[in-house]
């Protein structure tokens, strides 16, 4: 006979675990770490610097410094318990209060824990919009006007009557827009609400504050400081540079002259000039400018700034998203039947933010960190206020504890801000080219 | 470019061309720049005609058809879609592209919404036709196109020919009185080509008005009512399909269909 080539498999091979050198932890490290001998060096050199840094650090990290209360007491502890070299924990212990809050009230501390609560609470329905109920929007769109309230406190009829504002623009717009054409409901609505505020809300909040004094302790704009002051500063030029980007950036790409070169000029002069630069101006030279008399708050002055500054650079990496995006989907969506407003809200938008996302929050974490340059003009964000704390006697000296507390603090806010873009962008992935 | 065979009956019952005017295009002429693009293009076209746009390359068929829905704008000349003449006041624009469907070579389907999310968008904020009534529409056309199961997923995630079939379907749900196609097959495979082929003859058979830049000589045979040749800007010759293919009188015609019929 020949030989034999047919074959039947009569007895099925069960499912064997793979071996363990390509599975779990020491599969991984092979295929990681030690996968080649360029590789192997490379991960025993790292693992090196490592660990002589951790060695040099630790030590000083854990120093049993928690109770000084003033440099010279913590180098005691130090020689006492045969330390070395070590770390002044004391001041952190003795001043993180400070560092959050500032010169803020301590019986009122609860005020901003609460206002940062809520905006947790207001924050959710946007960030994880497929997680939260939708109704919690209506909470959102209310927290811009509770915000100010509780961290300045006064009379609560002047936060509604600024709401009122808008909800009164909003029926003008309503109204007229569904009689007339939508644009005359913008115009409507834009009147409306200047008219309220301009002329009858101070009166009408004037009236109602002498009738029915609802409200809380008032606290004076140079109480605040510490990590309150830069995130109240961060969180609102942040929230309001993005619309304003968009804004700038739809502009800069106008078909009308005027409105186009506007935005270019004010793009690229906030570009041209350093943050600093602005708020000096916001700090000295625009009470020149103002009608003396008039108290236009420090802290509003910088946030307007800020904002502003952080809207230009918003506005270009949104030029970018926009540049990006293939004409055909400007095409795709002008062939519908789609106007202006519609294609962009529905089609040009959402791809062109989505593609600028890493490019947004870039920009974010910028200004966030850029909060701290108020120090400068003599408000006492967490940096001011280290000044501050140095110059104590006491703590006279002392520089990497104060600092290390700090950096740590605003790493831990723009490591969660770049973390949660990484999840947006996940999430919005949806497999096209 | 060859010819695909159309290997089905064709359904002529309902292709009927009638006397209603349903695009009028008067002495109209184009400039990208200082370039002539179009020159003095004269065409009307009746409801229920299926046209046939060819040409060789660069010669100007997808700069007409865009100027039908405005996509590109002339500069001088008249254009009437149903009566309403595109100038630039933008009501009557919206209108009239609401009113025509497009269909791109490179589909521009919307990639951030699903395939059902594309048909509905439209119509529920054009139209405003209720998102229920909407989504039923979608899904009818879907059907039509022979893809509803494929409602919920990204246009990523489809094929090429699958993308065109939703990018008609698309089209369709805005109940558009007249089609335009620029070069709806040319990015695709030859099977996809067939698919795509496939629903627009269905189109054709339902008594669609359509305008199509294409390269399937074999569509243009057997569906088109007319055939427009177009070069540098021009219209050079136009014909029933017999006539055109079997007896062309430009000598620019001539050479041009023995490349691309290949012999
Ligand atoms: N935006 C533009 N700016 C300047 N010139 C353009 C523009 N779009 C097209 N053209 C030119 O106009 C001419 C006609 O272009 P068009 O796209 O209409 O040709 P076509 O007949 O569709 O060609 P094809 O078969 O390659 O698609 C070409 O010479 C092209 O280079
Ligand atoms: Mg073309």
């Amino acid at each position: 006979m020949s030989k034999q080539i047919a074959y039947v498999r009569t007895e099925m091979l069960p499912q064997q675990a793979p071996p363990s050198t390509s599975v779990g932890a020491i599969g991984w490290m092979r295929a990681n770490l030690f996968s080649g001998w360029l590789n192997t060096a490379i991960t025993l050199v790292s693992l090196l610097v490592i660990l002589t840094i951790a060695v040099e650090i630790l030590p000083w990290v854990l120093s049993p410094t928690w109770g000084g209360t003033s440099l010279n007491e913590c180098r005691e502890l130090l020689a006492a318990a045969d330390h070395g070299s070590g770390a002044c924990w004391g001041v952190i212990r003795e001043r993180w209060i400070q560092l959050l809050f500032g010169f803020y009230p301590p019986e009122l501390y609860w005020r901003p824990i609460l206002a940062f609560v809520l905006l947790a609470l207001a924050l959710a329905p946007i960030l994880f919009a497929d997680k939260v109920p939708a109704k919690l929007l209506v909470f959102s769109a209310a927290y811009p006007f509770i915000f100010p309230w509780l961290l300045w406190g006064g009379m609560i009829w002047g936060p509604l009557a600024a709401a009122a504002g808008f909800v009164l623009g909003a029926i003008a717009y309503r109204v007229v827009s569904g009689a007339f054409s939508s644009l005359l409901g913008v115009i409507a609505g834009v009147v409306v609400a200047l008219l309220w505020w301009l002329l009858l809300s101070g009166f009408i909040t004037g009236l109602l504050d002498s009738i029915l004094p609802i409200g809380l302790e008032p606290v004076e704009s140079r109480k605040f400081g510490g990590f309150m002051l830069s995130i109240t500063i961060g969180v609102v030029a942040i929230a309001c540079s993005l619309p304003l980007g968009i804004v700038l950036a739809l502009g800069r790409q106008s078909d009308l002259m005027i409105v186009k070169y506007l935005c270019v000029g004010f793009i690229e002069f906030i570009r041209g000039v350093p943050l600093i630069t602005l708020l000096f101006v916001a700090s000295t030279l625009l009470n020149i400018f103002m009608p003396p008399g008039t108290n236009f708050d420090i802290i509003l002055r910088v946030l307007i700034m800020v904002t502003l500054f952080a809207s230009a650079y918003m506005a270009e990496v949104i030029r970018g998203g926009l540049a990006a995006l293939p004409k055909g989907q400007y095409e795709g969506a002008d062939s519908l039947g789609l106007n202006y407003w519609q294609a962009q809200r529905l089609i040009i938008m959402p791809q062109a933010l989505k593609i600028s996302i890493p490019g947004i929050v870039s920009t974010f974490i910028g200004v966030f960190k850029d909060t701290t340059l108020v120090s400068i003009i003599g408000l006492l964000d967490p940096l001011g206020l280290s000044n501050a704390i140095r110059a104590d006697a006491n703590w006279n000296g002392i520089v990497w504890e104060l600092y290390g507390f700090i950096a740590l603090i605003f790493f831990f806010f723009c490591f969660g801000m770049s973390r949660y873009s990484m999840y947006l962008e996940r999430k919005l992935q949806t497999g096209h080219r | 470019m060859s010819e695909l065979a159309i290997d089905r009956e064709i359904d002529r019952s309902k292709m009927k061309v009638s006397d209603e005017v349903s695009i009028e295009i008067i002495n109209m002429n184009k400039w990208y720049g200082t370039f002539h693009v179009l020159r003095d293009i004269n065409l009307t076209v009746n409801s229920g005609e299926r046209i046939v746009i060819a040409g060789p390359s660069g010669s100007g068929k997808s700069t007409l058809i865009r100027c039908i829905n405005r996509l590109e704008e002339h500069q001088s000349g008249r254009i009437l879609v149903d009566g309403t003449e595109l100038t630039s006041d933008l009501k009557n624009i919206d209108k009239i592209r609401s009113d025509v469907g497009m269909c791109f070579q490179h589909f521009n389907l919307f990639p951030h919404l699903t395939i059902l999310e594309n048909c509905t968008l439209a119509p529920i904020w054009v139209r405003k036709t209720p998102r229920k009534e909407a989504i039923d529409t979608a899904m009818h056309f879907l059907e039509k196109v022979k893809i509803p199961d494929q409602a919920n997923k990204y246009p990523g995630q489809l094929s090429g020919g699958q993308q065109q079939r939703v990018a008609i379907a698309r089209s369709l749900c805005m109940r558009p009185r007249i089609m335009l196609f620029d070069e709806p097959t040319s990015a695709l495979d030859p099977e996809m080509i067939k698919e795509v082929l496939d629903t627009m003859i269905e189109l054709a058979e339902e008594g669609m008005t359509m305008l199509c830049v294409t390269h399937e000589m074999g569509f243009a045979r057997q569906v088109a009512n007319r055939v427009i040749f177009m070069d540098q800007g021009q219209i050079v010759e136009q014909n029933e399909p017999e006539e055109f293919f079997n007896n062309p009188q430009s000598e620019r015609t001539k050479l041009f269909l023995s490349q691309i019929l290949g012999h």
